[in-house]
């Protein structure tokens, strides 16, 4: 089974337990404004692989998922773009014993999500704003999936990491952060959540690409603001990190 | 038995010099965590301040002050002092800290260019005694030197050769000292010495009568240098603040005498431990004195100083003196040997700051406790000032009472020695296979005159075919210039106290180098992958190459490349082997570059592998900078590939990574690095340096060297203070690979 590939990464230590190969998937539906990846976006670019050659390499590294209770994991772009494949991928990793991840924003079809879920331990779901407004105007999609998407692991078992990406101006609206809080409170299969403030490594891709950036002006957030959005979510007693 | 053994389980350790038996009958392993650490002192926080500021103040001219006139030897300066009333542990090289003192056996001449560079005038009747009367190293090497040997040199083929300095990575068994005092050692030299009066009276014993007659004048003088500060050592120590005390006066020694590269101290954490453990169970001494003990015998192995000429420091840069320190590894009868003195040595990067020195070397195996690897982490997390080494793979070929000498050479101690042989650059020796001989930058016949490669676009097979040549030849010659350094280098340079501390009948290794290692396969890559198009100059001379399409590059975990680099390291090893080696050395090579990777780079053309003429080298066995793009995990798998077997003497691994990248908590970070080192090591590789720390850090230090007076950094099996590196140094280091996925 073959997909399309932006890039591996051998020594993930941020994304899911312990230490991760991460297989960057091309194509995503979302057009996030403060995107990092934007050369992910398109499906048609990345290059070319076969799951049996991905997990052909992914076995070399086993012995250093096994001392760190890693695994894998596949981002993006939006991994279930490619669903065929990235079910192909970890049902391969698990015939080898192997911890999945799959990093999502969530934004995919409960029938076409289901099958790869059975091969799937672990779900990093970015929730990009609860404000059904901001998250259109931000992502270019609507938040609804992703609810969904949130509730239907819960149904299914699978723990789920929150990330939430805090933007300075854009996803900083103490009520809409409060009301996220709210609803993860309802899901008893949120593990973590990561606050992850806003920077602009990604900006120069941008402008590589030819992309239109419109976050030039915005600040990073300083820790002392970063430390206010983690108070919110502590005050719901949800395991947050930070 | 002796009443210093008290409470001592005996054996054959009792009877005869085995220190080894002594540790394994008597150590305690320790499965606790690091709660049991204490402070510093209010002495040893007023000390290090005393050391930091005369520190400050040596960056300024680069060194505090010099002995001008007076050789040093064991006896030839009075005791000197930093605070006599405060130090639970003395004794300093000279007369004043840092004070550099000058050992004209090496060479008389670069006693004098390195203190005229600092200023400073060598006194005329000392050099009229070292030019006229008494012969030195240098002199003897250049007058047996043949011309093909002097080009090599001199076009840098072969570079850091140590032929006017000393060779250094000889470790005395300095535990000796504290555990038999010095009294029973001469016995034992005597001993040997009647077992050497054997006829026929050939030149190889006659040259071991003369060796051990020295070993034993140089114990002597210890038990002499010692007694200038009040001490009696014929006696083994009766505690532990005497064991440390005996020990330190033995390295002491070694320092005094002997300016080598590298002047490492051994394995003495568990060996001192034993000590530790009875003064506490004793109530001899708390742990708060121990402590202090311990951290002030560190900051004196801090204060090692040497005397080097600009060439070296350039060479070797950041003053390093390499007093590598081995702790951890584990037993042959499957007990780790970490106790908690081995806690206590590395806690000093916490209760004196980081340091590049000692070297502390983590003998590393997954089955180690689980709280000590995460101390190690922890303490690589803050200070970058830590090493790690494969136990496993070298317990078997060591066994489990050898240690580090220099960055990463592992030898038994007291029983093996090597002929350091710095290093041969091998992506010279490519384009030398590619000109026919010729030197791609002077277009001087250096190497043999072979027939150069005449085709517009290089072919793999007849590459390879010259450069096997090539090396063949560079072995040749580079193993016979080693052979005349290490005659003459025993014959006037002799290390007779360390050698008094090692056993008569010793073992020795004959440590060849490899420079230029991931250029060289990255290149060979290209022409066999890619199409590699030479560009040459009006004299026909290739002096540029242009590569058309990709071709895979060594750190990214491809076998296609990586087994390159297996028979690369493979080939020389065996070229080495062919030839005869001084006294019947074992030869060995290493991958290893220390920061002669930038030397070696300014002296090295445009190479294949796209490689600009004048660039640094990849340190040791490391990828190209930037050239690593799968992530840290599929760089370290492509240097874990490498066969240790051939190539015993060492590769080493620089490896840096950003905090964030290690992840998000402090706990994670510490358990990722833990998994990170273990994975890595079941794969079977030799070493890694391990660096935590932001590029903008260094960049800043560039800056503002005064906010960074501690900064350490790890490089190519050692450590320096930042600030003390080189610009070009400093660069090289920042443009290297950091690991910074998050």
């Amino acid at each position: 089974m073959k997909g399309r590939i932006h890039s591996i990464e051998t020594c993930g230590a941020v994304d899911g337990p312990g230490l991760r190969y991460i297989v960057f998937t091309q194509g995503c539906p979302l057009r996030c404004k403060y995107c990092h990846n934007p050369d992910t976006w398109k499906l048609s670019d990345g290059k070319e692989m076969a799951t049996e050659e991905l997990i052909a390499d992914i076995v070399k590294y086993k012995s250093f998922m096994k001392s760190s209770n890693g695994g894998v994991t596949v981002s993006g772009g939006e991994p279930f773009m490619q669903p065929e494949f990235l079910k192909d991928l970890f049902m391969k990793c698990k015939q080898e014993g192997l911890h999945t991840t799959v990093d999502t924003s969530g934004y995919v079809d409960l029938n076409i999500a289901d099958p790869i879920l059975d091969y799937t331990d672990l779900a990093l779901l970015d929730i990009k704003s609860y404000n059904k407004d901001v998250y259109q105007n931000l992502t270019g999609v609507s938040l609804d999936r992703t609810l969904k998407f949130a509730k239907h692991l819960e149904e299914r078992g699978i723990p789920i990491w929150i990330r939430y990406v805090y933007v300075p101006n854009l996803t900083d609206n103490p009520e809409d952060i409060e009301n996220l809080a709210k609803f993860l409170t309802t899901l008893n299969n949120v593990e973590r959540i990561d606050i992850l403030p806003f920077h602009k490594m990604g900006e120069y891709k941008w402008e590589q690409l030819g992309y239109d950036y419109t976050l030039t002006d915005t600040k990073e957030p300083t820790v002392d603001e970063t430390n206010a959005v983690v108070a919110i979510f502590k005050k719901y007693n949800l395991p947050i990190i930070g | 038995m002796l009443e210093q053994w008290n409470g001592f389980t005996e054996g054959i350790w009792s009877k005869e010099v085995n220190v080894r038996d002594f540790i394994q009958r008597n150590y305690t392993p320790y499965d606790g965590d690091a709660s049991f650490l204490v402070g510093p002192t209010e002495a040893t926080t007023t000390l290090w301040g005393q050391v930091r500021e005369l520190m400050d103040e040596e960056l300024k001219n680069g060194i505090l002050d010099a002995e001008t006139k007076v050789p040093s030897t064991l006896t030839s300066h009075d005791a000197g002092y930093l605070n006599k009333d405060l130090e639970t542990i003395v004794g300093i090289q000279s007369d004043k800290p840092l004070k550099r003192n000058i050992m004209p056996n090496g060479g008389i001449r670069t006693v004098e260019l390195a203190l005229n560079s600092y200023g400073y005038n060598l006194d005329p009747a000392t050099k009229e005694i070292f030019t006229k009367y008494h012969k030195t190293h240098n002199t003897a090497v250049f007058q047996a030197y043949t011309k093909e040997m002097r080009a090599c040199r001199h076009s840098h083929i072969i570079t850091g050769l140590p032929d006017a300095y000393g060779r250094g990575r000889i470790v005395g068994d300095y535990r000796r000292v504290a555990l038999y005092g010095i009294d029973r050692l001469i016995e034992a030299k005597q001993v040997d010495k009647e077992q050497l009066d054997v006829s026929p009276m050939t030149e190889d014993v006659v040259r071991r009568r003369e060796e051990v007659a020295e070993q034993i004048i140089a114990l002597q003088d210890l038990k002499k240098m010692a007694a200038k500060y009040g001490f009696d050592i014929s006696k083994p120590a009766k505690d532990v603040k005497e064991a440390i005390q005996w020990l330190y006066f033995g390295y002491l020694g070694a320092v005094k005498q002997q300016d080598g590269a590298a002047m490492s101290i051994g394995r003495n954490t568990t060996f001192l431990d034993i000590y530790a453990e009875r003064d506490i169970k004793a109530g001899t001494y708390t742990e708060e004195q121990i402590q202090e003990f311990i951290d002030h015998f560190v900051m004196k192995l801090r204060m090692v100083r040497f005397l080097r000429i600009p060439e070296y420091n350039e060479l070797f840069s950041g003053d390093p003196t390499w007093v590598s320190e081995s702790i951890g590894g584990m037993g042959i009868d499957g007990r780790h040997m970490v106790t908690k003195t081995s806690y206590r040595v590395l806690h000093t990067l916490s209760n004196l700051g980081p340091s590049p020195e000692p070297n502390l070397t983590v003998l590393w195996s997954p089955r180690l406790p689980e709280n000590f690897k995460k101390f190690c982490a922890d303490t690589s997390i803050k200070t970058s000032s830590v090493q790690y080494e494969n136990d496993d793979l070298m317990r078997l070929h060591y066994g489990d009472d050898y240690t580090v000498a220099c960055c990463v050479s592992a030898m038994k101690v007291g029983k093996e020695m090597q002929f350091f042989g710095a290093r041969a650059n091998l992506a010279k020796t490519l384009l030398y296979a590619i000109n026919g001989g010729k030197d791609e930058i002077t277009g001087e016949q250096v190497g043999p005159k072979y027939q150069p490669i005449t085709s517009e676009y290089l072919d793999y097979d007849e590459v390879m075919e010259k450069f096997n040549d090539m090396m063949s030849w560079l072995a040749r010659v580079y193993v016979d210039t080693l052979n005349v350094i290490h005659f003459m280098h025993d014959k006037y340079h002799y290390e007779s106290l360390e050698m008094a501390l090692h056993d008569t009948n010793v073992e020795r290794t004959f440590a060849t180098g490899i420079a230029g290692f991931s250029v060289v396969v990255d290149s060979l890559s290209a022409i066999k992958y890619a199409k590699v198009k030479v560009i040459r100059d009006e004299n026909g001379l290739a002096t540029d190459y242009e590569i058309e399409g990709e071709y895979p590059a060594y750190g990214n975990n491809d076998d296609r490349v990586d087994s390159i680099a297996v028979d690369l390291v493979q080939n020389f090893m065996n070229k080495i082997r062919k030839h005869h080696t001084y006294r019947d050395s074992v030869p060995t090579t290493s991958i290893l570059t220390i920061t002669s990777n930038v030397v070696y780079g300014k002296k090295t053309g445009n190479t294949p592998d796209g490689r600009k003429a004048g660039e640094p080298l990849a340190p040791g066995a490391n990828p190209m900078h930037g050239r690593d793009v799968k992530g840290a995990v599929a760089s370290l798998a492509s240097v874990a590939k490498l066969p240790f077997r051939d190539s015993l003497d060492g590769i080493s691994n620089t490896f840096s990574i950003i905090p964030s990248a290690l992840g998000k908590t402090e706990d994670e970070r510490i358990a990722n690095l833990c998994g990170l080192l273990d994975g890595y090591f079941i794969q079977d590789p030799h070493h890694v340096n391990v660096n935590v720390m932001q590029r903008e850090t260094l960049l800043d230090a560039m800056d503002h060297p005064e906010k960074y007076p501690q900064l350490t950094i790890r490089v190519s099996g050692y450590a320096v203070r930042f600030i003390r590196l080189t610009r070009e140094q400093q660069l090289d280091v920042i443009s290297r690979t950091f690991h910074e996925h998050f």
